[in-house]
């Protein structure tokens, strides 16, 4: 399953430049995480994440991903290895001063107002941000004086995230922060997300929505069965699902797949440059290739009658599922 | 790999108590199935006893509208703390609230004072609600002292029950919760004497109310309005004292090993 994306563009913008690495705000360091009933949540886990940009971490059930976010937040000790954020210990308070979150909650307090929520948490910090603006950027005009118990489930996570903002914090963690939003408040969502990275914060953010980590994240990092399956841009996560390998590499991340009609037999298509797989189902060529220019180039010379042309970014989907059954 | 600092100061831990026991008290005031039985049950069960089915009668000496007064106020005040704290803190462990409240910079200690607080501040509207239907209807006479001391213990009640309640909320998930303190609560009462002289229990049941904190409680509120009790005032606070240590340290120990398994 694929879909066309106009990917290409933005994630080429959103990449930070390698020469000008930001310093790092928070790290898992060797990080192996069991239960009491021998889960084996995290397993030798290394990661980081830089001043400024958005990280997201992606993964199956049941990957570790919020056992990783729970041990940044010192809500949990690692059997071995090393949690640092701000070059602290999470569980020392002085940490949580410069960290906020959203947590998959069931609840708040229901009969609190929206107003009153936001007041409490903005009482724990030492510079929080001011409330007008929390409630700007978490699009809850309107609805300060309703009780929690009265909002719609996506008001809810509105709320939640309003109360992640509240210390104005300098990393944010967001474990599946649009769960149940639909797809407008979604991208509203995002754009306060993406305006809080550009404020300098760094955001750490848990998702099942592909699409999600795609449209939003600098940096994603895949887990499977409590490791790292890999990490990269989005545009090179997808180019590794695509070509099986782990390590992104220049060419990997051109990979695209040509899907046309044309008369030209399998093994002229082999010799295309950089083809690694071909099919053809029902009079349509399906060709894979690192460099589709060059290809599409002679195929277009080669067969002047070809027509139904489509060029397909990999979706990030195939990636995921290619690279966390790849684990397995 | 340069990493950064932490440079900032943390708001007072006092400032940060006043405001969730003021959010807190809010929240218990809007839930009606707290506030109205917490606050009703005592309420219902004085008028019932102590004012209508009351014909002057007296218990060693004592008007049955005074003496009873005192019980209820314990009742008052354990049920409060009981659901408040225990029911209360049951509820936020639950939902994850606890843990998203763990994560921010709230200090655990403003968190728990502030449900105590709140427990005593219920405790505080029964007793004077209490105190207005005894005075008005009931013909109850009481000095500023036995006033003062009525409110005082009032307050000082909460802390064993509230210990109680961490226990409670600690061992019993949310939606068992209010019925497992049902259990508790009524029948701790009755058996600890608040409902009727301890005298007018069976004997073995007589001899078994010492080791319930409610007697203990009892009897030091009907010490304080001179009612006839048993013992001394230094062995009952000796004994709730007790019991609030051993029941803050299971609750500690239940916490911390719920902790290390998550």
């Amino acid at each position: 399953m694929s879909a066309v994306l106009d990917i290409t563009e933005p994630t080429a913008t959103r990449t930070i430049p390698a020469t000008r690495q930001p310093e790092v705000v928070a790290s898992l360091t060797g990080v192996t995480k069991r239960y009491a009933n021998g889960v084996l949540a995290l397993d030798n886990l290394s990661l980081s994440l830089r001043r400024g940009e958005i990280v997201a971490l992606l993964g199956p059930n049941g990957a570790g991903k919020s056992t990783a976010v729970k041990l940044m937040l010192g809500l949990s000790s690692p059997t071995s290895g090393l949690v640092r954020v701000f070059g602290a210990d999470p569980r020392d308070p002085a940490a949580r001063l410069r960290t906020g979150a959203m947590l998959q909650v069931g609840s708040a307090p229901l009969m609190l107002r929206v107003r009153e929520h936001i007041t409490m948490f903005r009482t724990y910090y030492p510079a929080p941000m001011p409330y007008a603006q929390i409630i700007k950027a978490a699009g809850l005009d309107g609805l300060e004086d309703r009780m929690f118990g009265q909002l719609s489930g996506g008001q809810k996570q509105r709320m939640l995230f309003a109360l992640a903002l509240a210390g104005n914090s300098d990393l944010i963690f967001l474990d599946e922060p649009t769960v149940g939003l639909d797809i407008e408040a979604r991208r509203g969502l995002w754009t306060q997300i993406r305006a809080l990275a550009a404020l300098g914060k760094t955001v750490l953010l848990t998702t099942h929505y592909l699409e999600e980590a795609d449209a939003l994240a600098h940096r994603i990092i895949v887990v499977n069965q409590g490791r790292v399956v890999c990490e990269g841009t989005p545009a090179e996560v997808k180019s590794m699902g695509a070509t099986g390998s782990l390590t992104p590499s220049p060419s990997a991340t051109a990979t695209r797949t040509i899907r046309c009609a044309t008369t030209l037999p399998p093994t002229t298509l082999h010799a295309l440059p950089g083809v690694t797989e071909i099919q053809v189902h029902a009079g349509l060529s399906t060709i894979i290739t690192s460099k589709p220019e060059a290809a599409l180039r002679e195929m277009l010379a080669l067969d002047t009658s070809l027509h139904s042309l489509e060029v397909i970014a990999p979706a990030l989907e195939d990636a995921f599922l290619a690279l966390t059954s790849k684990a397995q | 790999m340069s990493t950064a600092t932490l440079p900032l100061t943390a708001p007072s831990t006092f400032e940060i108590f006043l405001s969730e026991t003021r959010y807190e008290f809010l929240r218990m005031l809007r839930t009606r199935t707290y506030s109205l039985s917490v606050i009703g049950f005592p309420v219902m069960f004085y008028i019932l006893f102590g004012l209508l089915l009351n014909r002057g009668e007296h218990i060693g000496g004592v008007a049955v509208s005074r003496y009873l007064l005192g019980g209820y106020s314990v009742f008052g005040a354990m049920g409060a703390a009981l659901f408040g704290v225990g029911v209360g803190l049951a509820g936020d462990l639950s939902a994850g609230w606890l843990e998203l409240k763990r994560s921010s910079p709230m200090p655990p200690l403003a968190y728990l004072l502030a449900k105590c607080c709140t427990a005593m501040a219920f405790g505080v509207i029964i007793v004077s609600i209490l105190l207005t239907l005894g005075i008005a209807f009931g013909h109850a006479r009481f000095s500023a002292t036995e006033i003062a001391s009525l409110l005082g213990l009032t307050l000082a009640f909460a802390i064993p029950f509230a210990c109680m309640g961490l226990v409670v909320a600690m061992l019993v998930p949310m939606n068992s919760a209010p019925g497992v303190t049902n259990l508790i609560y009524l029948p701790m009462s009755f058996l600890g004497g608040l409902w009727l002289p301890i005298d007018m229990l069976p004997t073995f049941l007589k001899h078994f109310a010492p080791v319930l904190p409610t007697y203990h409680a009892g009897q030091l509120m009907f010490i304080a309005l001179n009612a006839p009790a048993y013992g001394s005032a230094l062995t009952h606070w000796l004994y709730l004292a007790g019991f609030s240590c051993v029941m803050l340290g299971i609750a500690s120990l239940l916490f911390h090993r719920s902790e290390q398994k998550s």
